[in-house]
C-alpha cells in the first residue's frame, strides 16, 4: 500500500512539474515575441498618406523621402532581423480620401501603424478613426495645437513644435522689438492657419486688439493673394504675418516687394524652406523674412563640415537623387522617419500597436539633422516631441541664427 | 430599357415598351439585389464601404440620368445639390442632433425645393447655357460652405465630423453591415421612385419635352412645370445621395465637394448607360472601383490610366454599359 501510494503520489510530482514547466515556457515565449496585424518575425508594415496628387503635392516629397530612408534600412537589415514594408499612398489633400485610405491601410492592407500623415484636416479627418481602431496615428506632420492630448486621443501623436507656440514666440518678438507695431495677418483659412492665429492673439495678449490693423484670409483653391497683401500695405501696417503654405507664401512676399511695402516679415516655419518658397519668392524680396526651426538648413555654410549633413547629402545622393536637399519638407521628412524607427527599435519583438504607442510616449533621444540641441523628449503625458526652437532670420542667401531658443513654456 | 430616340414614336408606344423592358429586367433587378443583400456577409469592412459608397454613387448618378436621360437638360451643377444634401444631413446630426435616418427624407425635402427653384428661372435656357449655369451652382457651393460667416453652422473649411449610427440592439449586425444595408434600402428606395416615375404621366410628360417641346405644349404638358419638376427630382435624388454619402463617410469638408464631383458624375452617368435606371448602378460602381484600379496599376499618373479607360469604354459601348445587356439580348434574340 505504501509504496503503491508513494509511487502515484511520485507520478503526480513529475506530472505538476511538467505541467508547470510547460505553462513556464509558453508562457515566456509569448512574453518574448508579441505581433498585433503588420508584424511578422520577418516583417513590419507600416503605412503613410501623403497627397502626390492636386495643389499640395510639392509636400509630396515628404512621403519620398521616408520611402527612400527605408530602402536604406532595409538595405542594412532592416530592424531587429525584420524588414520595413513602408505603404505610403496619395490623398490628394482631400480629406474624405484620407479617411478613405486610412480605412485602406487598416483593414486591407493590416499596416501595424500610420506614420507621418500630412496635414492639419487629413489627420482630423482620420483622428476619430485611428482612436477608435486602436491603431497608433503617429508623428503625423501637423503642428496643430490639438493633436498632443493624450487624454482624449491616446493613439495620436504630432512630432514638430506646436503652432500656436511658434506664434507666441513671434509675438513676444514683436512686443520686445517693436511694441508698437502695426500688424498685418495673412492668414490661410483653415484650421493650420487658424491655429497659429490663436496663438498670436494668445501671445500679443489685451494689445492683440490695438495692434493687429488688417486681418485678411484665403482659401487652398485661390488663385492668388495679391488683393489681400494691397489690402495689407493700404492698411499702414509695418508688420507683416505670413500664415500660409508654401504657393502662398511665395505669392505674398513677391507681391510685398512689387508693390513697394516693405513691412518686418514673420513667416510661419511650415514655409521656412529656401527652395521651396523663399526661391519662388525671389531671394531678395525675401531678405529680412524671420522665422523659427528646430532642424539644420543643408545649405548653411558653417554646417557643411558636420558629419550629419554629410550624411544626409550622401543618403540623399544614393537613395534619393532626384529630392532636392535644400527642401526643408524633406529635411523634416528624414526626421521624422527616423524618429519612427527610433520606436519600431525599442519595441523590440513585441511589436504591439500597444506598445508602439507605450515607446513612443518614452522617447529621449535626438537625431542628426535636429538643430543643435534640440532633442526629442516624449512622456504619457507629453505628445509634443519637439518644443525647442531656433529663431532664424532670412540674410539674402541664407538664414542666420539670433536671439535665444526657446522651449515650450 | 427605354428607346433612346422616342421623336417618332407617340408616348403611349414609349410607355408599353419601356413596361416591357422592364419586366425582362426586373428578374435581373431581383438577382442583383440578392447578391447585395449577401454581400455583407461575404465581405470586410473596408470592402463593404466601398460597396456602400458605390450604392451612395449609383443615387447621385441617377439623378444625372433622370435629369440629362429623361428630359435631356444638362447639368454640370450636381455636385452642389449633393453637397446641400451632405451638409443638411450633417448639420441636422451634429447641431440638433437629430437620427441619421430621419436626415434623409430632410435633405430630399431640401433638395427637391432648391432643385425645383433653381429649375425655373433655369428653363428658359437650353444646352450650353443651361450648362454655364449649373456650373455656377458647382462652384459656388464648395465657397459657400467655406464662407466665415456660415462657419458656426457649417465648420469652415474643416468640414462637420459625424458619428457612426449603430445598428439597432436587436440585430446581429456590425456597424459597416448595418449601414450598408441602410443605403441599400434607401437605394431601392430611390431606383424604385424613378422607375415609377418614368412609367407614368410624369415620364411621359418629360420625354415628350425632351423630343418635342413645342408638340408637348401643344399636347397640354405644362412645360415649365415639369422642367422645373425634374430639375427638382434630378435634385433630390442626388441630395439624398450626398445626405448618404455623410452618414457613410462620417465627414463633410468643402474640399470633398468641388466641382470635380459634377464632372465625376457625368462620366458615370455616360459610362453606365445614360438613358437607363441600370446604368446608374454601373456608374457608382465605375466610380468606386476604377480610380484605385487606376491607381494600382500606375501610382505616379493613375490620371491617365483611367483617361484611357474612359475612352476605350466609350469606343467600345457608347451607350454605357447598361447596353451591353440590350446587345446580348439582342444577340440572342437574333437566334
Amino acid at each position: 500500500m505504501n509504496v503503491l501510494r508513494r509511487h502515484f503520489a511520485w507520478r503526480l510530482c513529475h506530472l505538476v512539474l511538467l505541467v508547470t514547466l510547460s505553462v513556464a515556457v509558453t508562457g515566456l515565449s509569448h512574453a518574448q515575441k508579441r505581433y498585433d496585424p503588420g508584424a511578422s518575425d520577418t516583417e513590419i508594415k507600416i503605412g503613410n498618406i501623403v497627397p502626390y496628387s492636386g495643389p499640395a503635392s510639392p509636400w509630396s516629397t515628404f512621403g519620398k523621402v521616408a520611402e527612400a530612408y527605408i530602402t536604406k534600412v532595409n538595405a542594412e537589415g532592416g530592424i531587429n532581423g525584420r524588414k520595413i514594408k513602408f505603404i505610403s499612398v496619395d490623398d490628394g489633400y482631400n480629406p474624405a480620401k484620407t479617411l478613405e485610405q486610412a480605412r485602406k491601410l487598416v483593414e486591407e492592407e493590416q499596416v501595424l501603424a500610420i506614420w507621418g500623415v500630412l496635414g492639419t484636416t487629413p489627420n482630423l479627418a482620420i483622428q476619430r478613426y485611428m482612436n477608435t481602431k486602436n491603431v497608433p496615428q503617429l508623428f503625423l506632420a501637423s503642428g496643430a495645437t490639438r493633436f498632443g492630448d493624450p487624454k482624449n486621443f491616446p493613439w495620436s501623436m504630432g512630432w514638430q513644435p506646436s503652432y500656436q507656440q511658434e506664434s507666441r514666440l513671434y509675438a513676444q518678438h514683436i512686443l520686445t522689438t517693436k511694441p508698437n507695431a502695426k500688424i498685418a495677418v495673412l492668414m490661410q483659412n483653415d484650421d493650420f492657419g487658424k491655429d497659429y492665429y490663436k496663438g498670436l492673439v494668445d501671445g500679443l495678449g489685451d494689445k492683440a486688439q490695438a495692434m493687429i490693423v488688417q486681418h485678411s484670409t484665403f482659401e487652398l483653391t485661390d488663385a492668388t493673394v495679391d488683393s489681400q497683401m494691397f489690402a495689407a500695405k493700404a492698411s499702414g501696417a509695418d508688420v507683416f504675418f505670413n500664415i500660409a503654405t508654401p504657393k502662398f507664401a511665395a505669392q505674398a512676399i513677391r507681391k510685398a516687394a512689387e508693390i513697394g511695402w516693405k513691412p518686418t516679415q514673420y513667416l510661419v516655419a511650415t514655409s521656412q524652406s529656401i527652395a521651396g518658397t523663399l526661391k519662388p519668392a525671389g531671394l531678395d524680396n525675401a531678405a529680412g523674412v524671420i522665422t523659427v526651426t528646430w532642424q539644420r538648413e543643408p545649405s548653411d555654410p558653417s554646417a557643411q563640415d558636420s558629419k550629419d549633413v554629410k550624411d544626409f547629402f550622401a543618403f540623399m545622393k544614393q537613395y534619393y537623387p532626384s529630392g532636392d536637399s535644400n527642401d526643408s519638407v524633406i529635411v523634416t521628412g528624414y526626421c521624422s522617419i527616423q524618429t519612427m524607427v527610433q520606436v519600431l527599435k525599442q519595441a523590440g519583438d513585441t511589436l504591439t500597436r500597444e506598445n508602439l504607442m507605450k515607446q513612443a510616449a518614452n522617447l529621449s533621444t535626438t537625431v542628426p539633422m535636429l538643430y543643435p540641441g534640440v532633442e526629442i523628449k516624449t512622456s504619457p503625458d507629453d505628445f509634443h516631441p519637439i518644443k525647442k526652437v531656433q529663431m532664424l532670420r532670412f540674410n539674402g542667401t541664407r538664414y542666420e541664427a539670433f536671439g535665444l531658443s526657446a522651449t515650450r513654456g | 430599357m427605354i428607346a433612346k430616340s422616342a421623336s417618332s414614336s407617340s408616348p403611349l408606344i414609349v410607355a408599353a415598351a419601356a413596361r416591357r423592358s422592364s419586366d425582362f429586367s426586373i428578374r435581373w433587378w431581383v438577382v442583383l439585389l440578392v447578391i447585395a443583400a449577401v454581400l455583407p456577409f461575404v465581405l470586410s469592412g473596408y470592402r463593404l464601404f466601398q460597396c456602400s459608397m458605390a450604392l451612395v454613387y449609383a443615387v447621385a448618378v441617377l439623378g444625372i440620368n433622370a435629369l440629362t436621360g429623361y428630359s435631356g437638360q444638362i447639368s454640370l451643377g450636381h455636385s452642389g445639390f449633393y453637397a446641400i444634401g451632405a451638409y443638411t444631413a450633417a448639420v441636422l446630426m451634429d447641431k440638433w442632433g437629430v437620427p441619421y435616418w430621419a436626415t434623409i427624407p430632410a435633405a430630399a425635402v431640401v433638395t427637391l425645393v432648391s432643385g425645383y427653384l433653381f429649375g425655373m428661372p433655369a428653363r428658359r435656357l437650353g444646352g450650353i447655357y443651361l450648362a454655364l449655369a449649373t456650373f455656377a451652382l458647382g462652384m459656388a457651393t464648395p465657397q459657400l460652405l467655406r464662407y466665415k460667416h456660415f462657419e458656426p453652422l457649417t465648420g469652415g473649411a474643416q468640414g462637420i465630423v459625424l458619428a457612426k449610427p449603430d445598428p439597432p440592439a436587436w440585430l446581429p449586425l456590425s456597424q459597416d453591415q448595418w449601414l450598408y444595408f441602410f443605403v441599400l434600402l434607401v437605394a431601392v428606395l430611390m431606383f424604385w421612385l424613378v422607375q415609377n416615375m418614368v412609367n407614368g404621366r410624369m415620364g411621359r410628360a418629360i420625354m415628350a419635352i425632351r423630343d418635342n417641346p413645342i408638340a408637348a405644349t401643344s399636347m397640354g404638358v405644362d412645360v415649365a412645370f415639369y422642367k422645373a419638376m425634374s430639375f427638382g427630382i434630378s435634385a433630390m435624388l442626388t441630395g439624398v445621395a450626398g445626405a448618404l454619402g455623410a452618414i457613410v463617410i462620417e465627414l463633410v469638408t468643402p474640399d470633398s465637394l468641388s466641382l470635380w464631383l459634377s464632372i465625376t458624375f457625368i462620366v458615370g452617368a455616360v459610362v453606365g448607360g445614360i438613358n437607363s435606371i441600370s446604368g446608374a448602378l454601373w456608374g457608382g460602381l465605375f466610380i468606386v472601383f476604377v480610380p484605385h484600379a487606376a491607381e494600382r496599376v500606375s501610382k505616379a499618373a493613375p490620371g491617365v490610366v483611367y483617361g484611357i479607360l474612359l475612352i476605350l469604354l466609350m469606343f467600345v459601348l457608347p451607350n454605357g454599359i447598361a447596353s451591353l445587356g440590350k446587345l446580348i439580348s439582342r444577340h440572342w434574340g437574333a437566334k
